[in-house]
């Protein structure tokens, strides 16, 4: 099979291309011959970077999270940048599917599909499902021996919790909820963009000395890639040994309200903040939603009041939404929130207050009485869709 | 079974009122208050509710800045048994990992005299935020790790477990840990109750400890600044949005301003889910 990585690497060329030889066994398997050979064993944990072997950069790895053969769509998201950092870096973008091999073959075909030009296939029923410390293990042997130059996770539940758990394995810099990611051309290091203190301010993280250099990305901060059906790669499997017996066990899982559709991914966002009032408010937002094909976020004081789960706040201790539109009702715009939705192509704000800092950031902002203007939006989405269905039966008749 | 746990609480700045400095682009802390991390005090609430369940004691450890005894007075205040502040030049400019080293090293000493079986941290540190701490703690101390949490169902003392529930993205999962357990808890886990007068009373005569890094065994160049992988290699201003375009329905009516929005929002492409 055309090894991928050959590839890129030649019309990157800056990085001796054409010393680090092409099959896809020699990728991991050359990179420990070359250290052992020049006299510095590789140490178990963390590797200095002066101990690289000159001119040849390991791989972007993705951890892809999984339940059963369904993958988080973030996986997919970070499958797509890691594959242009792997361009600037002269190397290759490779999954890592850690699971059973009926789900992990799948994930791996999906992989390539989304732009992995490897999937490292571990298969082992106690990966199901998924539990930290034996992900942590394998993760980390992995990550020893084919020495990957950066591992990326979904900055998730699982992703953070396993993130920090290899970094502190691997005694490794771990930069979390990076909002951008680049290859420094100089330094070809990763340059991790985050935002700090609550998101007052962007901090640019490097980690110069050690590696894997590891960050997790939020859902929905990098666009989703193309799907290039029957795309194909190299698929590395192992069959780790672990113990049967973990210290830590599912019990049970109980999945959210089918009704509630997720916050990640939808084409337009209604959230509601404490102008709302009352939870009964909380209809009009819906019907509105409903209307534009959305679905209803809410800010921590809607949250905070009870009228709304948890799940659907949106913020920096919330979840981070980037849809077409944006709208933002009785919301006053803490940094806190915008934290969370100011990366959505476009905001609308619905305020009574002329100064709210919501306003700020909108494209288009309406000052008045929420229960005034969002009676009246629902009134006009309602007049154009109507409209819009006539003129399609005109047009089809 | 009488349980011993171990709050790790962090002094932060209130990052509501943090402000940027348009002209450098730095942050400006003056004048901004320290306050306890508040995913911290979810965390103290636990340890105090598993003490009422199973009896035992709470140690409270912090690593900062000689101010951050202030933190640990008020989580005195709650009714913690001990406070430790890990003090010292050495932990300065710590990242995650180093904090994790600094903090370990304590937990473990702490343990000598007294064995742990919790170690319970905020979900998240809310001037880092980045929640790496408490998983580096419960591998680095070999614990069980549960991240996370959204409800705790309890102490099981004969088979020597906790369950409790972690909120995943597409639903909840409950989880069975052996004894000891790294934990981090989020704010819907619990509710933080007030501190009790007579609590208050009695913290006023607890000590805070200050340990510096020659009381706890640490390999030094792991710690503070030169012991951390990471480094902040730039910091600036967010991007700013530009404001946009705002009517004001008090000058027409609200219709007209749904309206007018609306035809904005078709002009830029929105499309409407006509299957409704
Ligand atoms: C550590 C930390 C983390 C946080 N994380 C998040 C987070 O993830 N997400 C988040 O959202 N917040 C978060 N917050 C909270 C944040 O600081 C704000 O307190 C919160 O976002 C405010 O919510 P709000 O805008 O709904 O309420 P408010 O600030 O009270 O604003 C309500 C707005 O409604 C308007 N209004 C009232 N009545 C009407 C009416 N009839 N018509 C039109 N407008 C009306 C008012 O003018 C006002 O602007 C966090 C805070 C901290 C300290
Ligand atoms: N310096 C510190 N001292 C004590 N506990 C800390 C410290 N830093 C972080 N923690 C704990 O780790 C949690 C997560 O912090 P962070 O990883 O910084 O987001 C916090 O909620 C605290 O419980």
């Amino acid at each position: 099979m055309p090894d991928e990585s050959k590839k890129t690497r030649a019309s990157a060329g800056k990085n001796n291309a054409d010393k680090a030889g092409g099959g896809k066994a020699a990728t991991a398997g050359k990179n420990n011959t070359d250290r052992a050979s020049s006299g510095k064993a590789p140490t178990a944990k963390g590797r200095k970077l002066r101990e690289r072997p000159k001119g040849k950069i390991g791989e972007v790895w993705v951890v892809i999270e999984c339940e059963g053969d369904v993958a988080a769509g973030v996986s997919w998201e970070l499958l797509g940048i890691a594959r242009s950092l792997a361009t600037d870096l002269g190397s290759r973008p490779a999954a890592v599917i850690l699971g059973i091999d009926v789900h992990c073959q799948e994930l791996a075909r999906q992989s390539f599909e989304r732009g992995a030009a490897a999937a490292y296939v571990a298969d082992h029923p106690a990966l199901v499902p998924f539990i930290t410390e034996p992900h942590c293990q394998v993760l980390a042997a992995l990550a020893r021996k084919h020495s990957p130059e950066v591992i990326l996770l979904g900055a998730t539940t699982r992703g953070r919790d396993l993130a920090s758990a290899v970094a502190t394995e691997m005694e490794t810099g771990l930069t979390a909820d990076c909002t951008a990611l680049e290859i420094d051309p100089e330094s070809l290091l990763l340059r991790q963009t985050r935002p700090a203190f609550g998101g007052n301010i962007m901090a640019t993280i490097i980690t110069p000395g050690h590696r894997p250099q590891m960050a997790t990305v939020r859902p929905g901060v990098f666009p989703l890639p193309e799907t290039v059906a029957g795309a194909t790669g190299d698929v590395i499997a192992s069959k780790p040994r672990l113990a049967a017996q973990q210290t830590v066990r599912r019990l049970e899982f109980l999945p959210n309200p089918e009704e509630e559709v997720a916050l990640q991914g939808a084409h337009v966002v209604v959230s509601g903040g404490r102008g709302m009032r009352q939870l009964k408010n909380f209809a009009m937002l819906e019907e509105l939603a409903r209307e534009l094909g959305g679905v209803v976020g809410a800010s921590r004081g809607a949250v905070d009041a009870g009228w709304v789960s948890p799940r659907r706040q949106v913020g920096q201790t919330g979840q981070t939404v980037r849809p077409a539109l944006y709208i933002a009702v009785g919301i006053s715009g803490a940094i806190q929130h915008l934290a969370g939705m100011q990366h959505s192509d476009m905001i609308m704000a619905i305020n009574s207050d002329p100064t709210a800092p919501i306003f700020d950031i909108a494209d288009y902002g309406i000052v008045g009485d929420l229960f005034e203007v969002v009676p009246a939006l629902i009134a006009e989405v309602k007049k154009r869709k109507a409209a819009a269905a006539k003129g399609e039966s005109v047009k089809t008749s | 079974m009488a349980i011993h746990s171990v709050v790790c609480v962090k002094q932060v700045p209130d990052t509501t009122q943090v402000r940027i400095d348009p002209d450098t682009g730095s942050l400006i802390r003056q004048g901004i208050p320290s306050v306890i991390n508040p995913f911290d005090l979810h965390a103290v609430e636990a340890a105090l509710k598993f003490r009422e369940e199973q009896g035992g004691s709470i140690t409270a450890v912090s690593m900062g800045p000689p101010q951050a005894e202030e933190t640990l007075r008020k989580v005195l205040g709650f009714g913690v048994d001990r406070a430790i502040l890990l003090t010292d030049r050495a932990f300065a400019g710590a990242d995650t990992l180093a904090t994790t080293h600094a903090l370990a090293a304590a937990i473990r000493k702490i343990a000598a005299a007294e064995p742990v079986d919790l170690v319970i941290c905020g979900k998240q540190s809310i001037d880092g935020d980045t929640g790496q701490v408490g998983p580096g703690l419960a591998h680095r101390l070999g614990m069980s790790q549960v991240t996370y949490i959204c409800g705790l169902e309890g102490i099981d003392p004969e088979a020597g477990v906790i369950r409790a529930w972690r909120q995943l993205e597409k639903g909840r999962e409950q989880l069975e840990a052996k004894l000891p357990a790294a934990l981090t808890i989020t704010e819907t886990c619990n509710h933080i109750r007030y501190a009790s007068l007579p609590d208050l009373i009695a913290a006023a005569d607890k000590p805070v400890e200050v340990w510096t890094v020659d009381d706890i065994e640490v390999d030094r160049t792991k710690l503070g600044l030169k012991g951390s992988p990471t480094r902040v290699n730039k910091i600036f201003a967010p991007p700013v949005r530009e404001r946009g375009e705002v009517l004001v329905a008090a000058e027409s009516s609200a219709a007209d301003a749904a309206a007018k929005i609306m035809d904005r929002l078709t002009e830029q492409g929105l499309e409407m889910g006509l299957a409704g």
